[in-house]
């Protein structure tokens, strides 16, 4: 079995989605183009995800660029050539694709993987080539002792203990104002991630004084999620809290619907974010709060969303859609800046400058992380709003959840 | 009570899940490791109806059954069937089944991606209904009853008529079978094509509770792997009893133990069962 699977080539040239300059086309295309390789999980668990997140990004990313007639570097345009992989969610297929992207297609960039494992799995290899790695869908509190070990490693999206602290907060503002009581019923999928999550909330929430009423996990893939909302329900909790993958956040949900589990707070975790999560349930999800959020109000995030929509045709989610674009941006840029295809200078580039993305100005700290991210998100009238952050500060006050209608 | 209704509605689907298989392997000997990606193509079809047309699940089973049961048709007729007719032993068969149906699921992985590589998540009578006092979710009563339905109409089929005791007769002993004038080869296509119906109708049913996307097939055929070695192969009986039996010890156990002991107790029965009744519930004992 190889593992190309999927190899597609985008190449589009300047104006193509307008068609107003073959000039322009044909002077983008007579340069040679700058390859930029990934690997991508087309099939396997994780696809839904990075179908969701990361594919549209690079074509809409990889549209936009060329447009413009493609990135100047060596004082000529060139446009960008996307390289994809498909490693089938599987971390060999993966390693062995990321090899094979940097010795044999002998690509000029790489843009980062969708998951934490994966990123921290192909990091090694990244470094050995010195491909600037920076990692949006890539969430621990190990930052420190990986990026001192891959200096070329770069963190935009947070920390497990930063995303815990965001819903401790949240709850903790909510239970100050009275809308909440102290009862927590917790879930959590039983895997690395729902596992970490929750045993970094089990003392979080204790020390500031939640008391947790249920606390149970559940393997992935769990067909009938009744039992566990069932049991959260008769612990009669004034907040339910499941650090969830995306097929269980919608299960979870419509048990919730089913069973009208009547809470002030409902948070679930990855796929909260997803234009489909409102799709599915509509005006019942009006106040629910799960990982991630934006602040939609900036124009330059109206603009990235419209867009986003116009060429991918997909709507962008409202959490890690924005940021892994902007980490585009920030190698565009940084690739610009240096001026000329040099991976050394690019990393330290991006070390040393600030970059204007959709998300706003992004800087790398001294552990090459971007304190600026957003942690928790409420819907709000089919939007979902950042309602805590780090770095942001441009977060809402979240509001009590008013049943299920 | 909540235990036992919720572990029958959980049984029912894995019974959508196991039935069709049952049919393919238990007759048309074919160990189908693509059961899962139909299951998941019947899915999509309901979810892509749904969301582009606003047509029930209900109603796209009408178009997926006989649209399954052509596509299996012909996957037997033109790869499996060479493969059978070249089978010197069961062994050999089976091994070159596994093989060329292990292949068939990355292809319909990838064709299922190229139409919607997201989750096929959409709201289909995700309703409270109040059964015996208790609440259960409407999509899964809906899917239960469908079980039942496929589940009574198979038995009726294979015990009551006589192509139902022809398809029996092959899954007892394809030699004999033939030397008292049944056509197998026909017999074995037929039971394939009615597998494949079954197995994407079930998935449809179930697309309405549970979220799929293109490669979580694997993960259904697993489950109803378990499930016909649990039941016996070739007996649809065996197949429904089964499931009903892990559908009631997952929910028993995750609502009185711990809903992350359920996977240690539907493994534990099935060794329990390899254990004392190697041949499954129903099956027969090797001679």
């Amino acid at each position: 079995m190889t593992y190309t699977l999927k190899r597609r080539a985008m190449v589009f040239g300047a104006g193509a989605a307008l068609g107003i300059s073959t000039l322009m086309a044909s002077t983008a295309l007579a340069a040679e183009p700058i390859k930029f390789g990934v690997v991508a999980h087309l099939t396997g668990p994780l696809a839904g995800g990075e179908a969701v997140t990361h594919t549209p990004n690079i074509e809409f990313w990889a549209n936009q660029v060329n447009a413009r007639g493609g990135l100047k570097v060596d004082g000529e345009m060139r446009p960008v050539e996307i390289i994809t992989y498909d490693d089938k969610t599987n971390p060999a297929e993966h390693i062995k694709a990321v090899q094979r992207l940097a010795t044999q297609d002998e690509v000029d960039f790489m843009l980062s993987p969708y998951g934490t494992g994966f990123n921290i799995a192909a990091a090694p290899i990244y470094a050995k080539y010195n491909y600037p790695l920076v990692a949006v869908s890539a969430i621990t509190d190990q930052i420190p002792t990986l990026t001192k070990r891959f200096p070329n490693m770069f963190f935009t999206l947070g920390t497990t203990s930063g995303f815990v602290e965001g819903v401790r907060d949240t709850l903790v503002t909510m239970r100050d104002a009275g809308t909440i009581g102290n009862r927590v019923a917790m879930v959590n999928v039983a895997d690395a991630f729902g596992i970490e999550l929750a045993d970094k909330a089990r003392p979080m929430l204790a020390e500031a004084g939640f008391e947790i009423v249920y606390d149970k996990s559940y393997p992935l893939g769990t067909p009938d999620l009744s039992p566990v909302i069932k049991g959260a329900k008769n612990a009669e909790p004034d907040t339910f809290v499941a650090w969830s993958y995306p097929p269980d956040t919608f299960g979870l949900t419509e048990q919730a619907i089913i069973e009208d589990l009547n809470v002030k707070v409902f948070y679930t975790a990855v796929a909260t974010a997803f234009p489909a999560y409102a799709g599915k349930f509509g005006s019942k999800i009006e106040g629910n709060i799960g990982a991630g959020g934006v602040n939609p109000d900036t124009p330059i995030m109206q603009e990235y969303r419209t867009n986003h929509k116009a060429v991918t045709g997909k709507e962008a989610d409202y959490w890690a859609s924005a940021t892994y674009y902007s980490s585009l941006q920030v190698l565009e840029q940084a690739i610009e800046g240096v001026g000329t295809i040099d991976r050394a200078a690019t990393v330290e580039f991006i070390k040393t400058n600030s970059f204007d993305t959709v998300i706003g100005t992004i800087s790398f700290n001294e552990n090459n992380n971007s304190e600026r991210y957003w942690s928790v998100g409420q819907w709000r009238d089919g939007v979902f709003r950042a309602v805590a952050d780090t770095g942001m500060g441009d977060s809402v006050s979240a509001v009590a959840k008013d049943g299920w209608n | 009570m909540d235990i036992l209704l919720s572990g029958l509605l959980l049984g029912g689907t894995y019974a959508l899940m196991a039935m069709g298989l049952n049919l393919q392997y238990g007759v048309a000997r074919i160990m189908n490791l693509a059961n899962g990606e139909m299951l998941v193509l019947g899915g999509l079809a309901a979810f892509w109806l749904f969301s582009a047309a606003a047509i029930s699940p209900l109603l796209t089973n009408v178009i997926v059954a006989p649209l399954a049961f052509v596509g299996n048709w012909l996957v037997y007729r033109f790869l499996l069937l060479p493969l059978v007719r070249r089978a010197k032993t069961q062994g050999q068969l089976e091994v070159d089944s596994i093989l060329a149906t292990f292949g068939m699921s990355f292809v319909l992985v990838g064709v299922m991606v190229s139409i919607h590589g997201e989750y096929f998540t959409y709201s289909f009578l995700a309703d409270p209904f109040t059964l015996l006092g208790k609440t259960v979710a409407l999509n899964r009563l809906v899917a239960f009853v469908g079980a039942c339905a496929i589940g009574g109409a198979l038995y009726y089929w294979l015990n009551r008529t006589y192509s139902g005791t022809a398809v029996r007769a092959v899954s007892v002993s394809t030699e004999a079978a033939g030397l008292v004038g049944i056509n197998v080869d026909r017999v074995s296509a037929l039971a394939f094509a009615i597998g494949g119906a079954v197995t994407a109708v079930g998935g449809s049913l179930i697309s309405t509770f549970i979220t799929l996307d293109a490669s979580i097939g694997v993960i259904f055929t697993m489950k109803a792997l378990i499930i016909l070695i649990m039941g016996g192969v070739g007996d649809i009986r065996g197949a429904i009893i089964a499931a009903l039996i892990l559908g009631l010890v997952e929910t028993a156990v995750a609502t009185v133990i711990d809903p992350g002991l359920t996977l240690v107790a539907a493994y534990a029965i099935f060794l329990c069962v390899l254990l004392f009744r190697p041949q499954g519930l129903f099956g027969r004992k090797t001679t």
